[in-house]
């Protein structure tokens, strides 16, 4: 048995062409969607193939992936920090066959520029213990209904959407252009017959954002106070003795305005557009056309190379429901630690 | 034709965007958890429910992290998924593979899993999803023998992961990829036993653009830059005037800081004034490059919400040279941890830390000055501390 071993060395995985120009390229040029040209100082080019994929694979599948590489690639490839596939080609003779036999294995080829490429998604319930909703079936959904903005590039500018099934939000949801982020709207409701032996009483008291958990150390567990409790379901993940899971009122929220390069604008987070919208597998329909909706109103209304978090900082809070036609409601008045910072205190707005 | 047992997930095989459906069934052919957690998927569609239980710890010999222990709620109904735990792979910096490499981690993962993944978890790592207890130690000894390692996973050092940088890109100022190879090698105990109040990321991206969002999902940041002027090729800006980009449009009206001008056939950039956004860089990437003298800047702090609220990392050293055996990182990422050891409470992320105990008592135990660059600007309530040694003290 040996440890502490740690990943393959990436330079045994690197193409040549790379490794001839690694560190030294000089400009690139997206070809058409989903096709990228590196050009080295040396003059040598390298061509990338972007394909979509849904992340969750099999062997069987990324045994077919390797057979492709292995063709038009010389045996090389890489994945996206978007979990987009990638097949690296130095040999241009092999770009248009491999676009063939890619468009006739139907993989989605794109993801480039002022796309939406693909979506940032966790487990839901296909692995996790405390979601509020699914992550691939929505993701699934959504991508196929804007499968358009995935394979071309007629977008102001990039449209990153992101997934999370709960509030932990692995992933990119909290940065994201349009991010879902699955939720609870149920007080979690302590089992007082476990929680004395699987859980920490203090460790569960500390979990809660809002104070809402008093220890009852007398009976060994705890109490919550309703009215302070927002459902965010971090005491269930300290104790399991704590359910928070109901299919009747388990939910997705949509945010929008996030971004994570500095170019243009600092980074931001994402902010809340709609509190609640249902949990409908397995399609979703309620969630995939709110998401529509948003991103045709910004594709009309934003100017070039403007995020969506710019599109609203320009046109403002009130337009962006108005245009929107989403209703504004007290959930979207913060109410947490910083609440005051998000309040208007000037005379300049629109009225509508 | 029997009635499927799936018919929700069935339409989910429809429509134009690769099926993670199709992806299950493939796996179910030959693999009894693939069925039964299809058919478990199933009835969570039907019950709009998750179907997991808390996972239990459970691991390989050696380490105390890199496995998330899961169990189904169901067993009666899916014996197949009673335990079903990820495996955490640590993948290689940048994602690249080789197909060999790929192949023998299907192989070792059809004798011992599943058969399904993820490629990959958003913190990096390749995920093997799904097998059971008494096949996690065999299957780590098959994954060493074939120069693979687990990743992070507790309160431990997260495996790091990378932009492509260097490897294809040209605005890299650091070498991401190396430098991503470089830490994960070097805290390889971190990583694999957990010895953190609670989890610690570092991610690494080779310029502004942060295109592993560094700056959003990691605690220590390293976001590539430059000093000096915006290299420009004045033939390419011309070749770009005469494009249908709308140079002044575009690109000037849209620099954050107003820094340069074009006069129709010139462009000027005041570089003093430049904030290093990578807008202009990204417009022209054939007339614009970044400037000779690179590294990077440090940010700390980044996190999701629970349990304060979420964070953007924020600036600690504006500029650091970051050259192999980037000994001044290393020491800056130990004496952080020691630090965050030594004070923060169980489960509490280093930005939380700095936020309870202020930035000022940060800096001075990391002995590093406070910098204009550090804040967007300074504080607007008077409620200052003064250390005892600023303040005249009373003559005896
Ligand atoms: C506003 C400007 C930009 C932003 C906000 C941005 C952000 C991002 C994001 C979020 C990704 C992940 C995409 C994916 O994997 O599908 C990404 C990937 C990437 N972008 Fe950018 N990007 C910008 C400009 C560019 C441009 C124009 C290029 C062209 C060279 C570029 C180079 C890359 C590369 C090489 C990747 C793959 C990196 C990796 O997966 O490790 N970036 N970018
Ligand atoms: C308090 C905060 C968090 C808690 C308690 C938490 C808990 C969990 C749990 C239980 C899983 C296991 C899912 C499975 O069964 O495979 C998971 C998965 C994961 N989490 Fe978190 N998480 C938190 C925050 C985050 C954040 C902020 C990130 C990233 C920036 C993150 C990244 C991941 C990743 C990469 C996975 C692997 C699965 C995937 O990518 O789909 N987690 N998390
Ligand atoms: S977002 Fe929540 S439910 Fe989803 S994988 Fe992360 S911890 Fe689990
Ligand atoms: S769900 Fe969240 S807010 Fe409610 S009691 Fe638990 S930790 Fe507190
Ligand atoms: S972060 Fe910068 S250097 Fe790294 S891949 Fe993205 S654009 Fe290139
Ligand atoms: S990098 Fe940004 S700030 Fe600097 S000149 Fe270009 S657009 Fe302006």
């Amino acid at each position: 048995m040996t440890t502490d071993i740690g990943p393959p060395d990436y330079k045994t995985m690197i193409p040549p062409v790379v490794q001839r120009n690694y560190g030294k390229w000089l400009f690139h040029e997206i070809l058409k969607p989903g096709v990228l040209m590196h050009v080295g100082e040396s003059g040598e080019a390298l061509y990338t193939v972007r394909a979509g994929s849904p992340r969750l694979l099999s062997t069987e599948t990324i045994r077919a992936i390797c057979e492709i590489a292995d063709t038009y690639c010389d045996g090389y490839l890489r994945f996206t920090s978007r979990h987009n596939i990638e097949f690296l080609v130095s040999d241009k003779d092999k770009l248009e066959p491999l676009l063939e036999e890619l468009a006739r294995r139907s993989y989605p080829v794109g993801g480039t520029g002022h796309s939406i490429s693909n979506i940032v998604h966790t487990q839901g319930w296909v692995h996790c213990h405390t979601p509020a909703t699914d992550a691939s079936g929505p993701v699934k959904a959504l991508m196929d209904e804007i499968h358009e903005y995935f394979v071309t590039m007629t977008l102001p500018a990039h449209v990153r959407i992101a997934l999370a099934c709960c509030l932990n939000m692995c992933g990119a949801v909290h940065c994201s252009d349009i991010a879902i982020l699955g939720i609870h709207r149920t007080v979690p409701k302590p089992d007082n017959s476990r929680v004395p032996n699987l859980c920490e009483i203090p460790t569960t008291v500390a979990s809660c954002p809002t104070g809402a958990i008093r220890g009852d150390m007398k009976n060994k567990t705890v109490t919550i106070n309703n009215e302070k409790c927002m459902y965010c379901g971090n005491c269930y993940t300290v104790c399991p003795a704590m359910p928070i899971a109901d299919p009747d009122n388990d939910g997705i929220s949509i945010w929008v305005g996030g971004k994570v390069s500095n170019a243009r604008s600092t980074p931001k987070f994402s902010k809340l557009a709609i509190p609640y919208l249902p949990n409908n597998p397995p399609r979703w329909p309620e969630v995939v056309d709110a998401v529509k909706n948003i991103i045709e109103v910004y594709a009309a209304g934003a100017r070039k190379h403007e995020r969506v978090g710019e599109w609203i900082e320009r046109i403002g809070w009130e337009r962006f429901f108005s245009l929107t036609g989403i209703p504004f409601t007290d959930k979207h008045i913060d109410d947490y630690e910083m609440a005051t910072e998000t309040f208007r205190s000037s005379m300049q707005f629109k009225w509508r | 034709m029997a009635k499927s047992e799936t018919p929700l997930l069935d339409e989910l095989e429809k429509g134009k965007w690769p099926s993670f459906v199709t992806e299950i069934k493939k796996a179910a052919e030959k693999s009894p958890m693939a069925n039964d957690l299809l058919h478990q998927l199933e009835l969570s569609y039907k019950d709009r429910i998750g179907h997991w239980k808390h996972g239990g710890i459970v691991g390989v010999k050696g380490y105390g992290s890199g496995v998330i222990g899961r169990y189904s709620d169901r067993p009666d109904l899916f014996p197949n998924v009673q335990a079903f735990h990820t495996i955490r792979v640590n993948h290689p910096s940048g994602w690249f593979y080789k197909t060999d490499a790929l192949r023998s981690l299907c192989d070792i993962w059809d004798k011992h899993g599943s058969g399904l993944t993820n490629m990959h978890g958003s913190t990096g790592d390749a995920i093997l999803l799904g097998t059971t207890t008494d096949h996690l130690q065999t299957c780590f000894d098959d994954l060493s023998e074939a120069g693979f390692d687990l990743g992070g996973s507790g309160s431990a050092l997260r495996t790091p992961s990378c932009c492509v940088g260097p490897g294809r890109c040209e605005w890299a100022c650091v070498d991401s990829l190396d430098l991503c190879h470089h830490l994960t090698m070097n805290f390889q105990d971190e990583i694999h036993r957990p010895m953190f109040p609670y989890k610690f990321k570092i991610k690494i991206s080779a310029c502004p653009n942060d295109c592993v969002a560094s700056i959003a999902r990691a605690d220590f940041s390293v976001i590539g830059t430059w000093k000096g002027d915006i290299r420009i090729d004045p033939a390419e800006v011309e070749a770009y005037a005469s494009s249908d980009l709308n140079i002044q449009r575009e690109v000037c009206d849209l620099c954050p800081t107003r820094c340069m001008e074009w006069d129709g056939r010139q462009l000027k950039i005041f570089n003093e004034d430049c904030t290093r956004c990578m807008h202009c860089i990204n417009l022209m990437p054939k007339a614009l490059r970044p400037g000779e003298e690179q590294g990077a800047t440090i940010l700390v702090g980044g996190k999701a919400p629970i349990v304060e609220g979420a964070l953007l990392s924020w600036v600690l050293v504006p500029f650091m040279k970051l050259e192999p055996p980037y000994e001044e990182i290393k020491d800056l990422i130990l004496r952080i941890q020691d630090w965050w050891s030594e004070n923060g409470r169980s489960r509490e992320r280093l930005g939380e830390l700095i936020k309870r105990l202020g930035m000022r008592t940060f800096l001075r135990a990391l002995d590093l000055p406070a910098t204009p660059q550090m804040v967007k600007a300074p504080r607007t309530n008077p409620y200052v501390f003064f250390w005892p040694e600023d303040i005249q003290q009373e003559v005896k």
